[in-house]
């Protein structure tokens, strides 16, 4: 045959034993291999089934910190001025309590939001944290403008998150 | 006329039970291939996802059934049929288990009792490559051409070498009879080990059970639908139930084959030191027939094991196996079995 340099000649190793070259016992360990490997655990996740488990780190959406029934926004604005996707909308308001502003409209434009946290870095009370919850999906884009009712949770819900910022931060 | 009935309750029930089997040897290929590739496998449909062939075949008779516009449409049709009727049909002769009484009559637990059993097997699985080598040509696709000629020389290749490993069996047997096969193996070698074939000539239950890999296409040589290489081999062109259909046909075969190898090397129904117990006739039937069972899943997994084990050899590396090594290999078989038998007897 003719070598005309494209084809590549493929020499086998000569120092094969007799046994390597009668094949069974090699198969015999290739099977040991697979064999061995239906009884070991295995890599999948069940996902929706088997919720997964997240670090403090992890930044979901950013939500509204509650504390003793009511949030601990004063409303200062300064998350609505530094989201870099003008996802946040403020509108502020007095109160006899002693923090004396709270926000009378917080909304979140979901579809707008990116994730970055920079509010939560921002936020001088503490009030807005990234939580664990990232399912959001929605049907008509007005379901995504999330209002205090949807943003509102508890500091118990929040603590793991809470502790992480405090440590880091 | 009664023989007549007894027979068709048979052919009703061993039907209903193989096409059960093989949908569920489809679900436990997937599940264990799985498993070895450290994946779930299908566990969605029913409680550990036992319902997924139900599902799998719903799906598949719902789907359109596309026919390429040159094709030839009657082969086209016929091919899959021909696939899986002779691989239903080769199960015809394989006993199953011994006899049960039932309402005062023996039956014996195969549907055709013929004393040609092992020609019976061997001739039918040569029609079988009719149906792969049809469904190539009739598609006028040269991915399923070169599919199917493949096929075809595989198919010689290696019908020799399992037909020279039967003689083997023949030669110890001294009867073409299936259930005589299976009597000659509940003796016992040397007092303790039962007298299965493939203890009393390994050379031929090696050379035989490589050779149905070959004829049931199942990998290493799966030659004939090499997916890498031919799109989907001889089944590129089918869609719909008519792919079903192949499907079907390919576990078909390989719980035939697992079947035939039980039969003729791993002691059929019988389970070994079991006629030490004396236990009541009725106990015993059952007992083979799950015994035949048990035996039949155990090749089935191994040839499911052994497709994750070895990868599919390469065209003239089949060829040589073939020619240079199976077929030396049985002829020395027979050798060795017509000369053991001339000199013990």
């Amino acid at each position: 045959m003719k070598d005309n340099g494209s084809v590549k000649r493929v020499i086998r190793k000569e120092d094969l034993t007799f046994l390597q070259k009668a094949y069974i016992t090699e198969i015999a360990k290739g099977l040991r291999l697979t064999i061995g490997k239906i009884f070991q655990p295995k890599f999948t996740h069940n996902y929706p089934d088997e919720p997964w488990p997240f670090q403090p780190s992890f930044r979901g959406r950013p939500v509204l910190v509650e504390e003793d029934g009511i949030e601990r926004c004063v409303a200062c604005g300064l998350c609505s001025r530094v989201c870099p996707s003008l996802a946040i909308e403020v509108q502020a308001s007095e109160t006899e309590l002693e923090k004396e502003r709270y926000p009378i409209r917080f909304e979140i434009n979901m579809i707008r939001c990116i994730f970055c946290g920079f509010c939560e870095e921002v936020c001088p009370e503490e009030a807005i944290v990234m939580s664990d919850e990232y399912l959001l999906a929605f049907y008509q884009s007005r379901d995504a403008i999330y209002g205090k009712d949807k943003l509102l949770m508890s500091t118990e819900r929040l603590a793991k998150r809470l502790e992480f910022l405090r440590e880091n931060r | 006329m009664e023989t007549l009935i007894i027979a068709f309750i048979k052919i009703v029930i061993v039907t209903l039970v193989l096409l059960t089997a093989v949908a569920y040897s489809v679900y436990a290929e997937r599940r264990v291939s799985a498993f070895i590739q450290d994946r779930l496998g299908p566990n969605r449909v029913g409680p550990f996802g036992l319902l997924q062939p139900i599902a799998d075949v719903v799906k598949l008779v719902f789907k359109e059934a596309i026919v390429p516009r040159d094709a030839n449409k009657p082969l086209h049709d016929l091919a899959p049929v021909i696939s899986l009727t002779v691989a239903l049909a080769t199960f015809a002769v394989i006993p199953f288990g011994n006899t049960i009484q039932l309402f005062g009559r023996e039956i014996k637990l195969i549907i055709a009792d013929v004393n040609i059993g092992v020609l019976y097997i061997l001739a039918f699985s040569s029609i079988s490559v009719y149906g792969i080598a049809l469904a190539g040509w009739s598609s006028n696709n040269k991915y399923s051409l070169m599919g199917s000629l493949r096929s075809s020389a595989q198919m010689v290749s290696y019908e020799l070498s399992l037909g020279l490993s039967v003689v083997g069996v023949i030669l110890v047997t001294g009867s073409l009879r299936l259930d005589q096969v299976v009597l000659n193996q509940t003796n016992y070698l040397l007092g303790v080990i039962p007298a299965w074939n493939c203890f009393v000539q390994p050379i031929g239950f090696i050379t035989f059970v490589v050779a149905a890999f070959a004829e049931t296409n199942r990998q290493p040589f799966d030659l004939p639908e090499a997916e890498p290489e031919l799109v989907g081999g001889f089944h590129t062109e089918y869609s719909g139930l008519k792919f079903g259909l192949f499907f079907l046909a390919e576990y078909a075969h390989m719980i035939v084959a697992s079947a035939v190898i039980t039969t003729l090397y791993l002691g059929g129904w019988h389970l070994p030191y079991i006629d030490f117990l004396d236990l009541a006739p009725m106990l015993m039937s059952i007992i083979g027939i799950l015994t035949f069972a048990t035996k039949v899943i155990l090749v089935l997994l191994f040839m499911i094991v052994i497709r994750w084990t070895i990868p599919r050899f390469r065209y003239d590396q089949l060829m040589s196996l073939g020619w240079k090594v199976m077929f030396p290999m049985a002829l020395l078989n027979i050798f060795i079995t017509g000369l053991l038998l001339l000199i013990f007897s």
